[in-house]
């Protein structure tokens, strides 16, 4: 289970996540209107997405096949499934229904393992239309009390939507946000959403309560407005806190929609249980169920590509990084683990190309401006003992500045050259000796005293020694 | 019936040069003129458009271009199938002023088999009702009889046929909405097997239960329109694939062989002179070489509860569109809740209104399996019953509607007494399968009987050649009862 835990007043916080993922569809989930963000309003419509009488809708099969790989990525079982109607009044909402999936859903029964090692389950993660969108103008503050007027826009109506919906097993705000971005890179990897919270192609809704450890559940509230992964931990660190400090006032949790205010950092009543629409959900009769065969999801398995878990793993076990460690995280997170194994295929050394990807490529994506052969030839110098890691920073840099070249040459044109063993053992004498107090604290065990001793050949060789290695001699000389 | 043209007639005259289109439709359009304004088949009549269609089809047939199948034949369209940019109503107030954007597929193979749309027709509002009384725009009267009623809710429909204002034309039957007025008409009518027909522009009242067809003179003319606007339609998940059969193949080969099916435990209700034509009718056809067989279906008598759930609960969602926002009838009020209240107060007649509450209710929570749930159980217990009497029979015989024609107002004050209106059509609309009325003498008054043969789904070709044999019995019948 997770490391990071989270309790307060002898209260653990108990939160299921339901995410709402944008498919990267090129039309809508059940007619052609292209699905795409950004156009002029109610441009993208047609009979279907405008609920016209007598229009009906036809599934999108690639929005089932995006679907069945969220379902797949997330360890789920892909199961016959049907579609259902949830009835409710809204302006953006063209036909006053959503079409579903309510008693049978495409996905089921999976699980997401995030990279502290802890599992959260999946109860479910199924297909829906998305509604259009309101802008309420005039007063009120964008929200439709005290408003003017509202507009709507109607190019998000039938947008292809999953939903996931995890189990009640995140017990912290670390493993929450850890969820969410461990989520959205598998969403991003299999190319089933762009999954940008900031666009609203993917939003989260977080279900949360509290309880002493080993207690029955307690009562949920469900928050909404959700639009950041930080705030993703803010809302339901705060959520939490105000649930129990009600508890140990003596009151009861009343089972709500919440609203997550960002500006406030705070949540406000949405609604109570009790106002809840009775969505009236009945089997879709415009649509046929959906049963996908045993070998169109085999076939969607094995087009998926390595996911994030198995590439950090990958990268882990070549390295003797930890699978956890934030250089293997945040390699893969920008998809350069691949490069990374092309320095090594030309020859480079992988431990020393996943240290320059982590620091120097933090700004690229996955294809890097620079040529994998020209990043092994500087690991090599380095490994070979002829570049220090301080040198080699400095060649990279200009690497990286011209866009690629020989690491060598560059590093001639410096007047690179690493100093021989001998001069260094040179160097750390002449430091132990303009230093005996720093050098006696250090062989009784200061591990901090090295520090001076380092900075004083660092100096005298003008930055060209590798620091490394002169770590290793003193240790040795110890 | 046989003062008019049939559509095989004018479509074969059409394509071979010996009929002009245009006289034919001056014709339809002269007994327009000559009986609409007492009748009221028609919410809108499309003379100039159908004038101009009439001129291209003959324009066709003089180049050397076949216009297909129905060229020249005059076509009415029940007012709930979307029509490009011509108003559709569903005979309701809260659609005022709507357009239609596109063509439904049905208005489209009708346009590609050459047909000529003469306008649209009167219907119980959203097609709720067995009279043509529910609509907004008042009743349609039976051309047979002007103070009785066509039936419902394809009133206008088959009334068009009935009156010569059409020579075909087209309705949707959700719980008998054609086979019922066809019977009342004096008119053939086929509800084929669900999803043989698109519903893409059909506007829905009950999605799992409507089906469009035609109404007609003949059998024949049945045939003729199945074969054009049957077929798998791409726009309608639930329409069937299946390549279409020749619906006319069968129509001569009479019924020797068949086993016709008697339902024994039939609910009863029918009037004295119905269920006598009814009789005939087996007689006919086991004279004519049939076998009547005996089967039961326990579940029929459930037909007309379970429907009073299944289609009012997918109404109340289907008609939750016709909220005021986007098109139609809008009523302003302060905010939007009021306006919706407001419009749909005002745009909804009582007999919608009714049946929004019921199935709203229906589906609620707290009462979903009490209702809805138990009644899609009988749906289910429905088919299972009538795919054991098909193990018996071919085809089975009861009457279209337990009466002839009535008088307006009869039945108004009470809806269950209108809802009975149904009993016999019902269960196929709940099964999917297909059924047909076809003329068979005449009951109480000289008014016509209709008679009903069902038929498993797909049957369609086995169900007209028995309606076949009926229809041609029927014209014997008259001769015999005129002599």
């Amino acid at each position: 289970m997770s490391e990071t835990s989270w309790t307060q007043g002898g209260y653990e916080m108990v939160v299921g996540l339901e995410v709402h993922v944008e498919l990267a569809t090129e039309t809508k989930l059940f007619s052609a209107s292209p699905n795409r963000f950004g156009d002029e309003p109610n441009t993208n419509i047609d009979p279907v997405t405008l609920g016209l009488p007598g229009a009906l809708p036809v599934l999108n099969r690639r929005a089932v096949e995006l679907a069945m790989r969220i379902g797949l990525a997330l360890n789920c079982t892909v199961q016959p499934c049907t579609f259902a109607r949830k009835n409710y009044f809204y302006p953006d909402m063209p036909t006053s229904y959503q079409i579903s999936q309510y008693e049978d859903p495409i996905n089921i029964d999976g699980w997401l393992d995030l990279p502290d090692g802890s599992r959260v389950g999946i109860e479910r993660a199924h297909i829906e239309q998305d509604a259009g969108k309101s802008t309420h103008v005039g007063g009120g503050e964008g929200r439709v009390h005290g408003a003017e007027h509202s507009l709507i826009d109607l190019n998000r109506a039938g947008v292809p939507l999953v939903e996931i919906v995890s189990r009640p097993d995140i017990r912290s705000p670390e493993q929450a946000r850890a969820y969410v971005n461990e989520l959205r890179a598998i969403l991003l990897a299999i190319g089933a959403s762009d999954a940008k919270m900031e666009e609203g192609s993917m939003r989260v809704d977080a279900n949360v309560s509290v309880r002493r450890p080993g207690t029955e559940l307690g009562t949920r509230c469900e928050i909404k407005n959700v639009n950041s992964v930080r705030s993703v931990g803010r809302a339901i660190e705060y959520e939490a806190k105000r649930q129990i400090l009600m508890l140990d006032a003596g009151e009861s949790i009343r089972q709500q929609t919440r609203h997550w205010d960002e500006g406030e950092g705070r949540t406000h009543t949405l609604r109570d249980k009790e106002d809840a629409d009775d969505y009236r959900y009945f089997l879709e009769p415009d649509l046929v169920p959906l049963v996908p065969s045993a070998e169109w999801i085999e076939e969607i398995r094995a087009g998926l590509p390595m996911l994030p878990a198995a590439r950090r793993t990958r990268l882990a076990e070549q390295t003797g990084l930890a699978t956890d460690s934030e250089a293997i995280g945040s390699i893969v997170d920008r998809g350069q683990d691949d490069y990374a194994f092309a320095v090594q295929a030309a020859g480079g050394d992988l431990g020393r190309a996943v240290v320059h990807l982590k620091e120097a490529f933090a700004e690229m994506g996955a294809e890097p401006i620079l040529r994998a052969e020209d990043l092994a030839r500087l690991t090599t110098l380095e490994v070979e003992g002829k570049l220090t890691a301080t040198q080699a920073k400095t060649v990279l840099a200009e690497l990286i500045a011209q866009g690629g070249g020989d690491a060598a040459s560059i590093a001639a044109d410096k007047g690179f050259e690493a100093m021989d063993t001998s001069e260094l053992e040179a160097m750390v004498d002449e430091a132990i000796a303009a230093q005996p107090d720093a050098w006696e604290k250090f062989r009784a065990g200061e591990r901090k005293a090295i520090g001076s001793l380092v900075g004083h050949i660092m100096k005298a060789s003008r930055g060209q020694a590798d620091g490394k290695l002169v770590t290793e001699i003193l240790n040795a000389r110890k | 019936m046989a003062r008019f043209s049939t559509a095989s007639e004018i479509a074969s005259g059409v394509r071979s040069g010996s009929l002009k289109a245009s006289d034919v439709l001056e014709r339809h359009l002269a007994e327009i003129d000559a009986r609409e304004p007492e009748i009221h088949a028609f919410n809108l009549v499309m003379a100039t458009s159908a004038r101009e269609r009439a001129a291209a089809v003959d324009a066709m047939v003089a180049n050397g271009v076949d216009p297909g199948p129905l060229a020249g034949v005059p076509v009415a369209l029940k007012d709930n199938m979307c029509t490009s940019g011509v108003p559709t109503t569903c005979s309701s107030k809260i659609l005022d002023g709507w357009k239609p954007p596109y063509d439904g597929t049905v208005v489209s193979l009708l346009r590609q088999a050459g047909a000529v749309v003469v306008g649209k027709t009167n219907l119980d509002e959203f097609a709720m009702g067995s009279s043509t009384e529910n609509s907004a725009f008042g009743p349609t009267r039976n051309p047979l009889d002007t103070d009785l009623v066509p039936g419902g809710s394809s009133g206008g429909s088959a009334a068009a046929v009935a009156a010569g204002f059409s020579a075909l034309s087209f309705g949707s039957d959700t719980g008998g909405s054609i086979r019922q007025p066809a019977a009342l008409c004096g008119v053939v009518g086929v509800k084929p097997t669900y999803g043989r027909v698109s519903r893409y522009g059909l506007i829905a009242f009950a999605s799992s239960l409507d089906q469009i067809g035609p109404f007609t003179h003949t059998v024949a003319d049945a045939a003729l329109a199945m074969q054009v606007v049957c077929g798998h339609d791409p726009h309608d998940s639930t329409s069937i694939p299946d390549p279409l059969p020749d619906y006319s193949e069968l129509l001569d080969r009479g019924v020797e062989g068949l086993k016709v099916g008697r339902i024994t435990d039939l609910p009863e209700g029918a009037d004295a002179d119905v269920a006598e034509r009814v009789e005939q009718a087996f007689e006919v056809l086991a004279a004519n070489g049939a076998t009547i067989v005996d089967v039961e279906v326990p579940a029929f008598t459930y037909g007309l509860t379970a429907y009073y759930i299944i289609a009012p609960a997918e109404a109340s969602s289907n008609l939750a569109r016709y909220d005021g926002v986007r098109y139609g009838l809008r009523v302003d009020a302060p905010d939007t809740n009021a306006m919706y209240s407001a419009t749909r107060a005002a745009g909804f007649g009582d007999e919608v209104k009714r049946r929004i509450l019921l199935g709203t209710y229906a589906l609620s929570a707290g009462y979903y399996d009490a209702y809805y749930g138990k009644a899609l159980r009988i749906r289910r217990l429905m088919a299972q019953d009538f795919a054991n009497a098909y193990q018996q029979a071919d085809v089975l015989l009861t009457p279209s509607s337990p009466s002839v024609a009535f008088p307006f107002g009869s039945k108004t004050a009470d809806p269950f007494a209108m809802y009975l209106c149904d009993t016999y059509t019902i269960p196929s609309n709940l099964t999917g399968e297909p059924g047909i009325s076809v003329p068979f003498g005449t009951g109480l008054d000289g008014l016509p009987v209709g008679v009903q043969v069902l038929a498993p789904a797909l049957g369609e070709p086995l169900m007209l050649q028995v309606a076949a044999e009926l229809e041609r019995a029927a014209v014997t019948l008259e001769k015999r009862g005129a002599s």
